[in-house]
């Protein structure tokens, strides 16, 4: 049985390394790539305390944050091919029609 | 033999992660990702969660990995270039508030706030891992699993609407008002 503390030690060290991907990089593409590495991170800490705690609830979750992240990854690309063909670049700071 | 093989995944896990976020081609970032989550599936079987561990791989490591490459093949992204004085200011700052949320984990790691097993053993001993979870999710789960559905079908309307761009209706918007 692995401790659990170690499994969210694990997960603590890769939702870090996706937040700091999303924070770093610039790609837009690079940064989706981060948050599915956030998405993973939480994964794995729930399906640590699924089994820690001898419960299936936490797989199920994990089987609808999958869900989650493939209908979010699917529209996310769309936009971010569709907004290469608006501006020619998916570098996030040539992007910035909101900026005043 | 367990901790061996979880100290493989899980250094493979992480220094995957980190050439995702560094390596300046987004192509090898991807190739970096599917290793990335194939490692996570090998955690998730030595967690005895089966039928995570493969619709890991064939939905993540499968179908959503593809997705990118096409993406990234279709763009023909070249390497990135990053440099200038911002870009080194904001680096520090993602590397700084990285080093900063790992802190609050540790914190967070050291009071014992997991509470005991809810159960003394498994529930899926007698059934298997995916029988069980089809049983949980077709009776408890049931709606969210049904809403699930929806989700993926608003997903796909968007994302047709969405990759269509501006149809025949906003060009021949374009052209009239170039012609004004």
């Amino acid at each position: 049985m692995i401790p659990l503390s170690w499994l969210i030690a694990l997960s603590a060290v890769v939702f870090a390394i996706g937040v700091v991907g999303v924070l770093v990089r610039r790609n837009a593409l690079v940064i989706f790539m981060s948050i599915e590495l956030m998405l993973n991170a939480a994964n794995l800490a729930f399906v640590a305390f699924a089994s820690h705690l001898r419960s299936l609830d936490g797989q199920v979750f994990v089987f609808f944050v999958m869900t989650v992240a493939a209908a979010e990854v699917a529209i996310g690309l769309a936009i971010i091919v569709h907004l290469f063909r608006l501006r020619e670049t998916v570098f996030v700071d040539e992007i910035h029609l909101l900026k005043g | 033999m367990l901790a061996v093989l979880f100290f493989g995944f899980a250094a493979l896990l992480v220094v995957t992660s980190l050439m995702v976020v560094l390596h300046k081609n987004p192509v090898t970032s991807a190739l970096f990702l599917v290793l990335a989550f194939c490692s996570l599936a090998g955690i998730y079987l030595l967690l005895r969660a089966e039928f995570l561990g493969m619709v890991q791989i064939v939905v993540y490591a499968g179908a959503i990995m593809v997705l990118f490459l096409f993406v990234i093949m279709y763009l023909n992204l070249q390497h990135d270039v990053e440099t200038g004085l911002q870009i080194a200011v904001r680096r520090g700052i993602g590397w700084f508030v990285g080093a900063l949320m790992l802190l609050t984990g540790g914190v967070l790691l050291k009071r014992g706030w997991a509470l005991g097993p809810a159960n003394e053993v498994l529930p899926d001993v007698e059934r298997g891992n995916v029988a069980s979870i089809g049983r949980v999710l077709y009776s408890r789960y049931l709606f969210p699993f049904e809403v699930t559905s929806i989700l993926l079908l608003v997903a796909m309307v968007g994302v047709i609407v969405i990759a269509r761009g501006r149809s025949r209706a906003g060009r021949t918007e374009a052209v009239e008002g170039g012609a004004r």
